[in-house]
Order: structure tokens, then sequence, then C-alpha cells
């Protein structure tokens, strides 16, 4: 937005405002009208609106003022119409609408305050609503994408996804959510949630990434693109830094992740060379700086560990013994069983297959982990590492059974019948 | 997470049971069908819904010699055949069992539940997990 040179009126430029806008205008409305659910309609609307005439007459010079002016509009419209009705309804002469006259009112009258972006956050991101409706809503009301976009990137239709997005903001009228900061009290949980969700629309991404396709959003970059957003507006929290670091590390391997045709390349079988170091020096630098400045969280030793893995110039120079202890202090601060399981396959690669192997047996009895298809490909990679490959092979093609996900199901039966050749 | 309902009616005299039933049995039913698909509509789970025509139309086709279709059919005499299918895009496993049992439970002659064998398969659609073991991904 700096450069306001060459570029302020291709459709990139108009796109990448509107989206920054969104959130800012939301808060503005939201705020004048009181009701969130109308409010958001009205900005979607103008949203829809200016990515078209802005593309045909290029970005007014108040595009901040512009979009607010026409939400406005559309909401006077509808209280107008809805007024009207009632009105036939009840051949009682109601109080008539405001006929107001709209011009675009210069930035600093709209009263944009920054924590509006966040309150927006916390309000979608509620645990009042389910993670589906929270990641649509999010991704409507703070990312500014179109109901369309979001459909396409969850591959359903338009119309469920509309239908979605309604009832998340009923539930959020019902549950009496207010358009205000969370008490300090409360501070910390309703952060979790965002985080959470904020995660959810990173994993999608992670999914939907192999195999270029230009007309569906890239929920990734979108995931990365909010929670630099969320930093900005909490410079000092350590979990946001690490959020965001674990997502620019992980993002950065994604060109090396899969094959030409999406096929799953595991990150001890990745080109390096193929990673993105500048995402790679970001992330490395946000983790070492929350490092420093005291608490740390889960998010912050996830991100710690991927910095470790992206780090190493070759596989064999991976820190196993880093990654071990961090694993350790993960598994003691959360519940996770994944965590687990991965700080097995640490002690597995500092100790030894057999002590990793007896780690997993502990998890047999975990409540959630029971069964689940993971513990299966853990224990057959770790089998192929002692040379038992009679034994990989079964736990390969279980795990292959289990799994809900094409690429992976696909690398799972390649290694029990690369296995299966060798026994 | 995604999911495919597969509705499978069983066979009644001749093709389809539903034949049999009275006006009004038959109008209930369909009554109910359409209830459910709004519904499901309005809950933003609805992904795809398509109703089958009855076996009578159903061919068996497979690849010849040259590679043209051959076909056959229709399918030999089966107690239960797919009526209709949905695919569904719910939070939980339990959501999809719910909505599964709900067109079981679609109502039959005298209105009594038919309760139909649905079977509910997981849509391969999930998203490795980043968070996954490092081995296994």
């Amino acid at each position: 937005m700096t450069d306001r040179g060459t570029s302020t009126n291709t459709p990139e430029f108009a796109e990448h405002l509107l989206r920054e806008l969104a959130p800012q205008v939301l808060g503005v409305v939201a705020r004048k009208c009181g009701d969130f659910a109308d409010a958001e309609d009205a900005v979607q609307e103008a949203l829809i609106a200016a990515a078209t005439q802005w593309r045909a007459a290029g970005v007014p010079t108040n595009p901040r003022g512009w979009l607010y002016s026409v939400a406005m509009r559309r909401l006077n419209d509808r209280v107008r119409s809805e007024s009207a009705r009632r009105r036939r309804e009840n051949e009682a002469a109601s109080e008539h609408a405001h006929e107001q006259p709209f011009v675009s009112p210069p930035d600093a009258e709209l009263g944009v305050m920054t924590d509006d972006t966040l309150v927006l956050l916390f309000m979608c991101c509620h645990s009042a609503l389910s993670p589906s409706s929270a990641i649509a809503l999010t991704l409507r009301a703070v990312g500014g994408l179109t109901t369309a976009e979001i459909a396409s990137a969850f591959l359903v239709p338009e119309a469920t996804m509309a239908q979605r997005i309604s009832r998340a903001k009923q539930s959020i009228k019902s549950s009496g959510v207010a358009f205000r900061m969370p008490t300090d009290d409360d501070l910390a949980e309703r952060l979790g949630a965002v985080m959470h969700v904020l995660y959810l629309i990173f994993n999608e991404g992670y999914a939907s990434s192999s195999g270029p396709d230009l007309h569906r959003v890239d929920l990734s970059a979108e995931a990365i693109r909010l929670t630099r957003m969320l930093r900005a507006l909490t410079p000092d929290n350590g979990e946001v830094a690490g959020l965001l670091a674990l997502m620019l590390l992980t993002d950065a391997r994604r060109a090396a992740r899969s094959g030409c045709h999406g096929e799953l390349i595991p990150l001890d079988a990745q080109d390096r060379s193929l990673w993105d170091r500048q995402m790679i020096s970001e992330g490395t630098a946000l983790v070492s700086s929350a490092f420093a400045s005291g608490s740390v969280g889960p998010y912050l030793l996830q991100a710690a560990i991927a910095a470790l893995h992206d780090e190493s110039p070759r596989v064999q120079d991976t820190d196993w013994p880093q990654i071990m202890a961090l694993y350790g202090v993960l598994k003691r601060m959360s519940d996770n069983p994944m965590v687990a399981l991965n700080h097995a396959i640490a002690v597995a690669m500092v100790d030894g297959a057999e002590a990793g192997l007896a780690l997993v047996s502990e998890l047999d009895t975990d409540q959630k982990l029971r069964g689940h298809y993971r513990l299966d490909a853990v224990r057959a990679h770790l089998y192929e590492m002692i040379g038992d490959d009679a034994r990989a092979v079964l736990l390969y093609r279980a795990a292959a059974e289990g799994t809900a996900s094409i690429p992976e199901r696909d690398y799972l039966n390649l290694k029990a019948a690369r296995a299966s050749e060798r026994s | 997470m995604k999911y495919m309902m597969m509705m499978n009616a069983p066979r009644g005299n001749g093709e389809y049971q539903i034949n049999d039933w009275s006006p009004e049995d038959f109008q209930a039913h369909i009554a109910f069908m359409h209830a459910f698909n709004r519904q499901l509509s309005e809950a933003g789970e609805m992904v795809a819904c398509e109703g089958l025509t009855p076996p009578a139309q159903a061919k068996l086709v497979r690849a010849g010699k040259d590679g043209r279709p051959v076909t056959d059919g229709p399918f030999p005499e089966t107690k239960e055949f797919l009526a209709g299918f949905w695919i569904i895009d719910v939070d939980s496993a339990e959501r999809a069992y719910e909505l599964a049992a709900a067109i079981s439970a679609a109502p039959g002659p005298g209105g009594a539940p038919l309760n139909m064998a649905v079977e509910l398969r997981p849509v391969m659609s999930a998203p490795p997990d980043p968070a996954a073991p490092s081995l296994t991904r």
C-alpha cells in the first residue's frame, strides 16, 4: 500500500486493499448500527460492489470511506424496506426511516479503531460457534472473502456456505456475545480460541495446497495473513508469535512436500533446496525473540521444533536430541497424545527404535489414540528402522486403511509395497 | 468432515416397495424427505444429494476387449438396493450418525418408521495434519 505508483489500479491491488479494509469498515459499521449480523451482510454487499466497480473505474481516492458509505446505504435500504414491510402489515404508520444523503466521510471522521479487528476476531471465533462456523465467519467478516470463495475453498455449494455463515451469526446473536473487548479474565481463553481457529484454517490449506488451482483461495496464505494481523494487534504475546512462526516454518516446506501428482513426500525425503529460505528466516527470528521475551507455550514450542527441522541442511543433520527435549517439555504441557507420539519418534531417533517402540506401546491404552492409524504408521516406520520388514508391511497396510486422506493412504500403501518387496 | 450417506431401500413386491403404499403414506414419505433436505441445507451441512432410479433401469458396464462398453443388467435380485445418497459436511461423526438415523426412520406404511439400513462412509478429504509425526508425513 505504500507504493502508490503504477500498481494502484491493478485488480490485485484492489483486491488486496479490499481485504485489508474489510474488517476495519465492518468494525465501524457494526459499532454504528449495533447489529453485527446486519452490519456484516451490508459490508459483504459493499465489498462485492467494490470488486466490480473498482475494477471498471479504478480505486476511489478514499476507498475506506467509499466502502463505509455503500455499506451504510445498504443497511439503510434494508431498514427502510423492513419498516415498509412492517407498515404494510400493521397498517399503522411507523416512524419514517431517516432519509440521509451519503457522501464519503473522510477517514478521520469514520472512527476506525485498530482494536475493532481484534474484537471481530474474538467474536467470530467465539466458543459458542462450532469450528466450521467459526472458520467460515472469520474468513468472511475478518478476511473479507466472499461466500463463493469460501465455499469453493471447502468444496461445498455456495448456498450451503451461506447458510453456515448466517447460522453462525444467529448463534452469536442468541448467545449474547457483545461487540466489545473481552475482560482481562477472559482474554487468554478467548485468544486461545482465535488462535485455534486460525490454526484450523491453516490446516485446511495444507490439504488443498497440492497442485496449483488458481480459482481456489489459498487458505494457508490467508491464515498467515490473518495471524500477521493478530500479531500486529497483540505484539507482546509469545504464543501468537509462536503460531505465526509455526505457520511460516511449516508453509516454507510447501513446494517440497508433494510431488507433481500431489503425492506426499515425507520430511526425510524432501528436496530441501525447495524450502522457502525467507519464510524460514522470518519464522526462526520470531521464535528466537519470543523465547527471549519470556513465557513459552505450546505453539511456540512446536514452532521451535519446526525451526530445528528447517535449519538442518540435510536430514542426517537434524538435531534430534534438541527436538526430543522440546517434545518432552511439550508433553508435560499438553494432554495431546499426538505430542506423545512425536516424542516417542524423537526418542527412537536418539536412543534407537526399540526405545521408541516401548513408548509407543504405552500409548495403546490412551483413550484418544487407541486404535488410531497413526499408532500403526509410527510402529511400521520403527519396525522398518530395525529391519523387521514383515511386521512393517502389516502395520503400513493397517495404517493405510485407517486414514481419510488420499495422499497419506497412497504413501502408506507404497511404503507397504516396498517393505513387502524387501521381505 | 464429509460423509456419504447411502440409503438402502428394501425391495418389496415388484421393483420398489414404495409402489405398494397408500397415497397418504407415499406423500408423507416424500414430505419427510423434502423436510429433511431443507433442514440439512439450512444447517449448512448439505453438499449434494440425489435419488436413483429403481434397479430395473440399472446397468452393469464393463470394457470389452476393444475397450467398448459391454452392458449387462438389470441387476440380479437383491434384498436391498441403493435408492439415493447424500454427501454431507458435518462437525463430528456423532452428527453424521444422528443424520443417518433420521433418514433410517423415514416414515413407511401407516407412518411407522422404516428403519432402513443407511450406509455411512467417510469421504477421503481429510487434510494431512501438519502436527502429525514427521516420519509419517
